[in-house]
């Protein structure tokens, strides 16, 4: 009945685990015990859990995507704790509990953080941007986030049901195999990665389509906003990538299950056809994260120094350098495997290749700021702080792609150090400038940026201080996920690290106290404008928090900086003479029901629960039959129901030009004058 | 349908419209879906190439493919193909029975491959060589299989679209919804094609 599923798969194995299922069990108990105290269950599903709308669902991916980065963040600070204190002993963590804590680490930062984060923000920035009024496919964008959201639980269930995986978060073979891994864990990886997989491939899809097809009358694609070029490749990458990651892990899973020969030692297996299919989608994967967090830099550093980006088509043409060349350098990821020194000398230069249109990014970006005004906003301290570490951990990129340099650093902490400096500014600093720059435009008030400037720094600061070590340390050849070690040189700088890693502590808690001042302070910081940056693109047209439909009329764009472009010649902020029905999706119950389908599909397959597999496969089945038959999806919002959501808009704009004239400073709509570079 | 979607994409013209042709999107988005399982397809048939010659000891293609069988399976798959387009034309000149005609014989022929797929696999894991027996046959199970698992799910919906044929007639949803299908089986044709001359012609002659 229960498959393999028995009470020896609670984490009795050790004190940490089970305190670990305790928060989680504890965490989601008091959340639920929290929202039917306060009787919110009916108001959370019919507004929020089975909405369509793309701002919703961005929102939604958002939050996901902070839960996750505590607690990626508590695996983090783990692992820094334990190798901080474990020099000839063995510290508090056991062996097997080491390995499952760095591999759901990674596991969930990429899948978990970085992704929903990224999709969020492309939900709920893109559709404005193009001056549209949703996606293409709003109730594929809903089954996305579902299924990204059963990937996550899995992760998280595995804490308290069973192991995870102690294959890292990339899985290798013949380790990953059944032969090594006999447990549950890499098969808990195995469908999280499959499960939410499916659901990039779609916002891949969703993007693309929205994104040539539904951009706003003028709008060429020589004029979209930066972060909508981006969203653009980032999402073709995602259409193109994910296949090979889903391709990796079903034939692992296959190997696993059903006793293929794949990737195995004996009978014929290659498990080096692993590692090339697992990168094939892993590095571009590196550019689906980064390229959208370029955006945000682009959009963020033009609208706080108040002048238009330096070299607009030269960013295009480096976003989309970029995206190709993400495809020609997988290999360098496994230099080591053997290859001949001619295929690794292709790869090393490739690699080296994209460092030129990324620097020419960087350049672009400086002279943006170069004799513009700039406004030291949260945001553009993310940028700031970005473009210098960001540059170190390129430099050391650069070093990575020497073949010969690579076979000595291969599998060491400087490893390590590389990609996370790469990773943490390149792409979670530009989330956390896109959260704090965007956040008004979500929820209808600004973030408290005095604690934003705190968490800047001390994420800053502590970035340095827990990856610098790291970089001596595999100079010093101390090789990555070590348990314990032996070697007393090696502690100091693991000590650095680990107090790095406490202040990131503290920015992460900075972080949660800005949303808990902002919240409480929000009457005072509400922005009625719509547009608290003084933007430059489309999105700041809307109201904060945009009306469901986003434009009443659509708008018309002239310019690259079409909003701006509107202010400037007093055309924005018009009444139309009329307003007209809205069409509209209905809100559907269908997404979050497929993904605790396949929630429960992922489980059973887990613990070979074979007739809930059946079951949960049928269903998912019977509910996309039974949506897709569905001709009756949408409703006509009335031109008066429209027209009274718009008086409250221009209310709401008179009030905010009223406070204007009394506090003009940073948020006129006057054009600042633009520096003559 | 090809030719409207990329015209969309092409021109910004096309947004003249206040909302974009909901139908448009969807086959564009098709379009994207098929590209994305044609690089699924794609890497099978890579590891398939990496694995061919890995029988650890077992037999290869040459004593288990029978090239009658899988030309068998080619015509029906082929033919299935010329019957959606005659159900397609059908569909454009609004009739009804003939719609519902050709897509029962698609139908029917698809069935017939399916058949003889399954035919073939059962006998080869009676053979002894089964998916579990060497990394070649892994990857030849996982790489045809896949195909026959994708026809499968073209054959669900092509019952489900007679129904809705059935039921609501050839409105605008329903054509369109066709239109995606024919995409999909006829894809499934190009990727099998690809299978006949990778795995069947070289293994068996």
């Amino acid at each position: 009945m229960l498959g393999n599923l028995t009470i020896d798969a609670l984490p009795f194995y050790s004190w940490v685990a089970i305190s670990g299922a305790v928060i989680t069990v504890g965490g989601a108990l008091a959340v639920m015990g929290g929202i039917t105290w306060f009787g919110l269950w009916r108001i959370l599903w019919r507004e929020w859990l089975t909405s369509v709308d793309h701002k919703r669902i961005g929102i939604m991916y958002v939050t996901l995507a902070l839960i996750m980065l505590v607690r990626g963040f508590v695996d983090a600070i783990m692992m820094r704790g334990q190798q901080a204190v474990a020099l000839n002993s063995d510290g508090y963590l056991p062996p097997g509990h080491f390995d499952q804590i760095f591999s759901s680490h990674g596991t969930i930062m990429i899948f978990f953080m970085a992704m929903p984060f990224m999709t969020g923000l492309l939900n709920i920035i893109v559709p404005q941007q193009i001056g549209s009024r949703d996606v293409a496919f709003p109730f594929m964008n809903s089954v996305s986030l579902w299924l990204t959201t059963a990937g996550a639980g899995l992760v998280m269930i595995s804490l308290v049901v069973g192991r995870f995986s102690t294959a890292g978060w990339t899985a290798y073979p013949p380790y990953s195999g059944i032969e090594y891994s006999p447990g549950v864990g890499v098969d808990y990886w195995i469908w999280a990665v499959l499960i939410s997989g499916f659901g990039s491939t779609m916002t891949g899809i969703n993007f693309v389509v929205t994104i040539i097809m539904r951009r706003a009358r003028g709008m060429t694609l020589m004029r979209m906003p930066l972060f909508t070029w981006t969203a653009l490749c980032t999402s073709i990458l995602m259409i193109f990538a994910f296949p090979a990651l889903t391709v990796a892990c079903a034939l692992l899973g296959l190997d696993r299950m059903l006793g293929m020969h794949f990737f195995t030692n004996d009978a014929g297996g290659n498990m080096m056809n692993y590692i090339n299919l697992l990168w094939i989608w892993g590095h571009p994967e590196v550019y689906i994260l980064i390229l959208p967090a370029f955006g945000i830099f682009s959009e963020v550093a033009a609208t706080f120094s108040g002048k238009p980006l330096f070299g607009y088509k030269s960013l295009v043409y480096a976003t989309v350098a970029i995206a190709f060349l993400s495809f020609t350098v997988w290999l360098h990821h496994f230099f080591t495997m053997g290859s001949s020194a001619n295929v690794n000398t292709f790869f090393g230069i490739a690699t080296m290749i994209i460092a030129v249109p990324t620097g020419v990014k960087v350049f672009d970006w400086l002279f943006t700021m170069y004799r513009g005004r700039i406004r030291f906003h949260p945001s553009m301290m993310w940028t700031i702080g970005f473009i210098v570490t960001f540059v170190i951990g390129g430099m050391t990129g650069v070093l990575l792609a020497l073949p010969p340099a690579d076979y000595l650093m291969h599998n060491t902490t400087f490893l390590v150090a590389h990609f996370h400096n790469m990773i943490i500014p390149g792409v979670l600093f530009g989330y956390l400038a896109g959260y704090m720059y965007w956040f008004p435009k979500a929820l209808g008030f600004t973030l408290n940026e005095r604690w934003g400037r705190r968490s800047f720094w001390c994420w800053l600061i502590g970035f340095y201080l827990a990856f610098m070590p790291l970089y001596a340390l595999g100079f010093m050849g101390m090789p990555r996920r070590m348990e314990h070690y032996s070697v007393a040189e090696w502690q100091p700088y693991l000590i650095v690290a680990a107090l790095g890693a406490c202040l990131v502590l503290l920015g992460i808690a900075c972080l949660i106290i800005q949303l808990v001042v902002s919240a409480s302070e929000w009457q005072e910081a509400r922005d009625d404008s719509g547009d608290p940056w003084n933007g430059r693109t489309l999105e700041w047209l809307t109201s904060s928090p945009p009306a469901p439909y986003n434009f009443a009329v659509l708008p018309e764009v002239g310019d690259i900086d079409a909003f701006f472009d509107m202010k400037r010649r007093g055309a924005a902020y018009q009444r139309p003479a009329r307003y007209q029905d809205i069409t509209m999706p209905r809100n559907t119950g269908a997404g979050p029901i497929l993904g605790g389908l396949a929630f429960a599909l992922g489980f059973a397959g887990v613990w070979h629960i074979w007739w809930l597999v059946i079951a949960s496969a049928l269903g998912m089945w019977a509910a996309i039959i039974f949506r897709a038959s569905n001709d009756d999806a949408e409703f006509r919002l009335p031109a008066g129901e429209v027209e009274k959501i718009e008086n409250q808009r221009f209310e709401a704009l008179a009030k905010a030009s009223r406070t204007e004239t009394e506090n003009p400073a940073p948020y006129s709509t006057q054009p600042l004058p633009e520096s003559p570079t | 349908m090809t030719g409207d979607a990329s015209a969309a994409a092409a021109s910004p013209d096309a947004h003249d419209r206040e909302s974009p042709d909901v139908h448009e999107q969807r086959a564009f988005g098709f379009w994207l879906y098929l590209m994305s399982d044609a690089i699924i397809f794609a890497l099978l048939f890579a590891t398939y190439a990496v694995m061919v010659a890995n029988t650890a000891g077992g037999p290869a293609g040459k004593t288990l493919f029978s090239l009658p069988n899988a030309f068998a399976e080619t015509l029906l798959l082929l033919f299935s193909s010329l019957t959606f387009g005659l159900a397609t034309i059908a569909a454009k000149s609004a009739n009804r029975a003939g719609v519902l005609a050709w897509l029962l014989v698609t139908f029917a022929l698809g069935l017939g491959f399916l058949g003889l797929e399954i035919r073939e696999f059962s006998g080869l894991v009676q053979a002894g060589a089964g998916p579990d027996r060497s990394g070649f046959l892994s990857a030849f199970f996982t790489l045809v299989g896949t195909h026959g698992l994708h026809v499968t799910f073209g054959l669900i919906w092509i019952l489900i679209m007679t129904g809705q044929v059935v039921i609501k007639g050839l409105s605008v949803p329903v054509t369109s919804r066709l239109l995606r299908l024919g995409l999909f089986w006829h894809f499934l044709d190009i990727v099998w094609i690809g299978i006949f001359s990778f795995v069947y012609l070289p293994g068996g002659l």
